[in-house]
């Protein structure tokens, strides 16, 4: 038994020093190659900090932008929970069929998982950067790259979700000789909800920050307003912008940890 | 003429476990039978094949004169709605209050729609009500189940089996996770409901104890057979240890336990 006991440990141990050596390894190789150097990397930190509290400070001009720059932040904000919304749903009915409590085949359940992955592997700038062939620089390429990735990620975890909270009272119900529709109404959704609520809440979060990042590049929303006014060297108005974005992401953010808090 | 007849059923698992090894018996309306047998004797595989949940491998399975092995979809769904079935775990809708739960006994024999959205008749809604009052639970039942201990949970799935006014109930370990008096409580409510409303009862156990208390007959299972099917009174300790093969310890806690009284 202790000797046992002992063998567990020591072999934890070595997993330890394994995994700690590994990582120093990595470090050691990336560094060189990318010829970044920690110490000069934490030594840039106060000079950054002291260039942005210079030039990122909103001037007068800024502010008379606001109006603008609330607008866009709105419309940025609209497309993040519209997307994530509809990718919600779309998931949701895409879970039923990749999740094993409501009892389609193996090979459905497969492909399902296959799909989801494959969306949800592909990072929403490069869907972003491939839509834009085809819609060119449009909201719709932020809509449907954003689209992509939620519908891969929320797919594949309203499928645990399922699995995990309403795989006995599935059993259940399907025992009462219930029918599959009732089924997901009476049983699925009402046990897996809290789950689907947050991880859509998530995801809106998530959604927000990324489609700043891509209106970058598809030049719209509060992504394309930031980099005009950085290109132009209007570094009062970036700064308002960059504002106006951690104020939203706030306001977001403790608008879903009470909405969490109610539907506990 | 039976109620239920298994004819020969075995079931194998993905072509390699065999939980059901020839299985034959048949039981008659009315009765209450208790299966007993070690964990992983085939008693939950042998209870859901009734119902479908489980689908036999081969052999007949006759309920209410008529096979069931072969059924479709909505005769199989018929047939549901006339075997209640409680679980070891109570397997409710647990953010739903007590009488939705209740009523989802209904859900077999309503429309699609008015079950999807949980339309249910006044008729309906007061039989639930009448039932919750009898388990006692009539207090609870506009309660969140999640709210609710692990007895008045087990009284629910035993409500929510006989809104479904089934023909037969089936009952998986329904008393494995409860403490011994919450246990007494759940094992006297079927067998009142066995006896006034002359619905069948198949319990399985995992205390013999219990079994003999309660059951006028007892079918030992052991390793996917039937090795033992006659009154309580018939189960002599050799009988008993065959059922429980070596696994002594089995034999020690169920036997031993004054805990079941
Ligand atoms: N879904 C399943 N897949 C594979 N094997 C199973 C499955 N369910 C049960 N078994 C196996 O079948 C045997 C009987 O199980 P079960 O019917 O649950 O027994 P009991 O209810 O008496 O404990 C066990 O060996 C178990 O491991
Ligand atoms: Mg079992």
């Amino acid at each position: 038994m202790n000797k046992a006991m002992n063998q567990a440990f020591r072999k934890r141990k070595i997993t330890y020093t394994l995994a700690f050596l590994v990582v120093l390894a990595l470090y050691l190789i990336s560094a060189y190659i990318t010829e970044f150097d920690l110490q000069t990397g934490i030594k840039a930190f106060p000079e950054a900090a002291k260039w942005m509290s210079e030039r990122l400070i909103p001037d007068a001009k800024a502010w008379e932008r606001l109006p603008k720059i609330l607008d866009k932040l709105f419309e940025t904000a609209l497309l993040s929970v519209a997307v994530t919304v509809t990718a919600g749903i779309g998931a949701f009915m895409f879970s039923l069929l990749g999740s094993k409590t409501t009892g389609f085949r193996g090979i459905i359940n497969q492909l399902v998982r296959m799909t989801a992955a494959f969306f949800r592997n592909v990072p929403d700038v490069v869907w972003a950067m491939v839509l834009m062939f085809s819609f060119g620089q449009n909201i719709l390429t932020g809509y449907f790259a954003l689209f992509f990735t939620t519908f891969g990620l929320l797919t594949r975890s309203f499928i645990e979700t399922i699995d995990e909270v309403s795989a006995s009272c599935v059993e259940a119900l399907n025992a009462t000789g219930a029918n599959f529709i009732q089924i997901v109404f009476q049983g699925i959704i009402p046990s897996a909800m809290t789950g689907i609520i947050t991880w859509i809440l998530y995801m809106i979060e998530t959604n927000i920050r990324s489609s700043t990042l891509i209106g970058i590049l598809t030049a719209t929303g509060i992504g394309y307003l930031f980099d005009m006014y950085y290109k132009r060297i209007e570094f009062g108005s970036a700064g308002l912008v960059v504002m106006a974005i951690v104020v939203l992401v706030i306001v977001i953010e403790t608008i879903s940890i009470q909405i969490r808090k109610v539907i506990k | 003429m039976p109620i239920l007849e298994f004819k020969n059923v075995s079931k194998t698992y993905d072509n390699e476990t065999k939980a059901l090894n020839d299985v034959s018996f048949s039981i008659e309306e009315g009765e209450f039978v208790s299966i007993i047998g070690p964990s992983g004797a085939g008693k939950s595989t042998l209870l859901r094949c009734i119902n479908r949940l489980v689908d036999a491998s081969s052999g007949e399975i006759v309920f209410d004169g008529q096979d069931v092995t072969q059924m479709k979809n909505k005769e199989l769904r018929k047939v549901r709605t006339k075997t209640g079935m409680i679980f070891q775990h109570y397997n409710l809708v647990d953010r739903l209050s007590v009488i939705e739960n209740v009523l989802h006994g209904t859900l077999g024999k309503k429309s699609t729609f008015s079950g999807m959205i949980g339309h249910y008749t006044e008729e309906e809604k007061l039989r639930a009500f009448e039932i919750l009052e009898s388990l006692g639970l009539a207090d609870q039942a506009y309660k969140r189940c999640d709210e609710l201990s692990g007895g008045q949970k087990q009284r629910v799935g035993i409500a929510r089996a006989i809104m479904q006014q089934p023909k037969l109930i089936l009952c998986d370990e329904p008393i494995a996770s409860l403490d011994p008096k919450s246990s007494k409580i759940i094992m006297d409510h079927l067998a009142d409901i066995n006896e006034n409303q002359k619905i069948t009862c198949i319990v399985n156990l995992h205390q013999v104890d219990v079994a003999m208390k309660y059951s006028e007959r007892i079918i030992g299972v052991s390793d996917g057979k039937i090795v033992y099917d006659g009154t309580p009174e018939g189960l002599d300790q050799k009988t008993i240890h065959k059922i429980y093969q070596s696994k002594t310890s089995d034999l020690i806690t169920d036997i031993g336990g004054e805990a079941h009284e």
